[in-house]
């Protein structure tokens, strides 16, 4: 499912034209010097950014190599993603024929982005090279049964409010942050909002009509350019 | 750098948690103070619980959250052009530099680049934005030392702005005017004019708040040499703006890391200030006012002419795949980091704001400062509650 991923490796044959980064890969070479076999997979769109994924258990070290090896002393944010679509779709369909809750969508129907991943969900964090335009987006894979994972408050001061964050919203414990309490939420809150099977109830109990407002504007049909200048996947609108 | 101690504050917690008190005189292990969530001290909802000793603090902990509107979710479930007008709502003051860096993530993932006319009237409202949102922090911070005056002059300059911004794009405060491709549309007729005259009084603006705040000795005394954070930290808390800038971290996104705007084609520089308390970190900001209005005038100046908009197809599909942009929106650095499949609406949006990050210092820097110097220091972080609870 990872190959869908434009890691360096795949695209150099296709896109020769495609101008190297550089300063990325310098910087992914250091990552892949001290952190060895633990490092993945990567992958960069030059100019744009560069992606790590390292093993969960180096998730810590990764955060330490990328402030004391790497010169990314900036940290930006950390936060998870959840990459199981959405059992409620985009709720824009009317709900009265859908069993509430709807079945889960099958668990290999979850496909990571860039650099790969074999879990559901996946920390994200990114760090920054001050004075430069350099930043790092590092991932990790969190088991799906107990998601847990290293915590990086002892690299980074500011990773316990957003690892605060991350667990109330998706439920990944880290390991190490002794403070996960609530940020946001009540503390008998329950549930994980930014988990996918956690249903937006404005939404389900009044779909949004969303479908409409994408419909051609009436009279306004004079679009012989529509779909025609953007290259992208648009084609079955 | 010692880790917070969670047995503290979990007491802490549990007794401020329902709300009881404000003080609680319970004088074995010294008193809880709780300010907030509504106190004339903090902008919004923020509130603070700090355990004193005598009129130190021990230690502090900030409670947010009451302003929570779960944007990430709310992304997940629009398209492409309505969540601008979601996250016109994160930073209110300065709402259209809101919008820049989501739009700029989708650009990418799309491979569409706003024409040169739409990037300057881009820039243009960035820093107009920034001149609306500085300007109030500016009287704000006044008023929160107990001067009134300075408030009325920033309310009353800020206006001027707000005219050109509304005159462009309609709306007040929450313009929701860029566009995947461009921007909805061109300048009205006579504005250079009038934003340059605005521009001038602005500037008029900088200089009596820097003889009227800035130079005044008790200011001075309340701000010089408190709350000093020193650069390392900053970083590992992920400061940024002039928060970062006044600990005298060299780095603006605007320079070092443009994308999509047009800095990089404009004479200006970047202040630091390498003393790192609060008087540095206000330094600064007025400073990066004074600067974007001089910004404003070259863009003013240089404004190509041609399209707005790029072509871009009707219904918006960005296609699969992930970007990060993150700009030097007034209060700091923000990013969206957007994850596409395909679809008419993210898959899911990270919103790196600034002030969240910004505030996540607060519990550290709180400790050991005197209670008078915590509405100094918070005031002098600058955060808008919008731009952290999101």
């Amino acid at each position: 499912m990872a190959d869908d991923a434009p890691t360096a490796e795949a695209e150099a044959p296709d896109a020769p034209e495609v101008a190297t980064d550089g300063r990325r890969e310098a910087l992914r070479a250091i990552f892949a010097e001290y952190l060895g076999d633990a490092l993945l997979d990567s992958a960069i769109k030059p100019g744009q950014g560069l992606w790590i994924r390292v093993a969960t258990a180096a998730w810590a070290e990764a955060g330490a190599v990328a402030r004391d090896k790497a010169g990314c002393k900036y940290f930006d944010f950390l936060s998870a993603i959840d990459w199981l679509p959405s059992p409620y779709g985009r709720y824009e369909d009317s709900s009265v024929d859908v069993p509430f809750p709807p079945p889960m969508p099958d668990r290999s129907s979850a496909v990571p982005g860039y650099a790969g991943g074999d879990s559901r969900l996946q920390v994200l964090a990114s760090v920054a090279k001050t004075g430069t335009d350099l930043r790092v987006l590092l991932k990790a894979d969190v088991p799906d049964d107990d998601p847990r994972i290293g915590t990086w408050v002892r690299t980074y001061s500011g990773a316990a409010w957003h690892e605060r964050e991350t667990h109330e919203m998706f439920g990944i414990s880290f390991d190490g942050n002794a403070d996960l309490r609530n940020i946001y939420l009540p503390t008998e809150f329950e549930g994980h909002p930014l988990r996918k099977e956690f249903p937006l109830l404005a939404r389900v109990v009044k779909p949004w009509p969303g479908i409409v407002d994408v419909e051609p504007m009436p009279g306004g049909d004079d679009d012989e350019e529509e779909e025609a200048t953007v290259a992208g996947e648009g084609s079955d609108a | 750098m010692t880790l917070t101690d969670a047995q503290q504050l979990g007491y802490i917690n549990a007794q401020a948690a329902d709300g009881r008190v404000n003080v609680e005189l319970e004088t074995d292990d010294g008193m809880v103070l709780n300010m907030g969530p509504q106190h004339p001290a903090t902008h919004g909802t923020l509130r603070l619980v700090a355990r004193l000793d005598g009129e130190q603090v021990t230690s502090a902990d900030v409670m947010c959250g009451y302003m929570h509107r779960g944007y990430e979710k709310l992304c997940e479930v629009r398209s492409y052009p309505q969540v601008t007008t979601l996250v016109n709502r994160i930073d209110w003051l300065g709402s259209f530099a809101n919008e820049v860096p989501f739009i700029l993530a989708a650009e990418q993932l799309m491979d569409v680049e706003a024409p040169p006319r739409a990037q300057w009237i881009r820039t243009l409202l960035f820093e107009l934005s920034r001149i609306a949102n500085v300007s109030l922090f500016i009287g704000d911070l006044a008023l929160q030392l107990g001067a009134q005056t300075p408030a009325f002059y920033a309310f009353r300059d800020r206006e001027f702005v707000l005219n050109q911004i509304e005159s462009v794009t309609g709306g007040r405060f929450h313009p929701n005017f860029d566009r995947i491709g461009g921007l909805k549309d061109d300048l009205p007729k006579g504005w250079i004019a009038e934003t340059k005259a605005a521009m001038v009084r602005l500037r008029g603006f900088c200089d009596v708040m820097e003889g009227l705040v800035y130079g005044n000795e008790i200011f001075q005394t309340r701000t010089r040499g408190i709350g000093i954070i020193p650069a390392p930290i900053a970083l590992s808390y992920g400061l940024s703006g002039a928060n970062l800038r006044g600990s005298g971290v060299d780095w603006d996104l605007r320079r070092d890391a443009n994308v999509g705007l047009v800095y990089d084609q404009l004479d200006w520089k970047v202040w630091t200030h390498p003393d790192g308390d609060s008087y540095s970190r206000c330094w600064v900001r007025l400073q990066e006012v004074r600067e974007a209005t001089k910004m404003v005038d070259q863009l003013c100046d240089g404004l190509p002419s041609g399209p707005i908009m790029a072509k871009v197809p009707r219904i918006i599909k960005v296609p699969e795949g992930e970007a990060y942009v993150a700009t030097e929106n007034p209060l700091g650095q923000m990013g969206y980091y957007v994850v596409s499949k395909g679809d008419t609406g993210p898959f899911r949006v990270k919103i790196r704001s600034a002030s969240f990050n910004n505030i996540s210092i607060a519990p550290w820097l709180l400790r050991g400062v005197y209670v008078p110097d915590i509405i100094t220091i918070l005031a002098s972080l600058y955060f808008i509650l919008g731009d952290i609870d999101r």
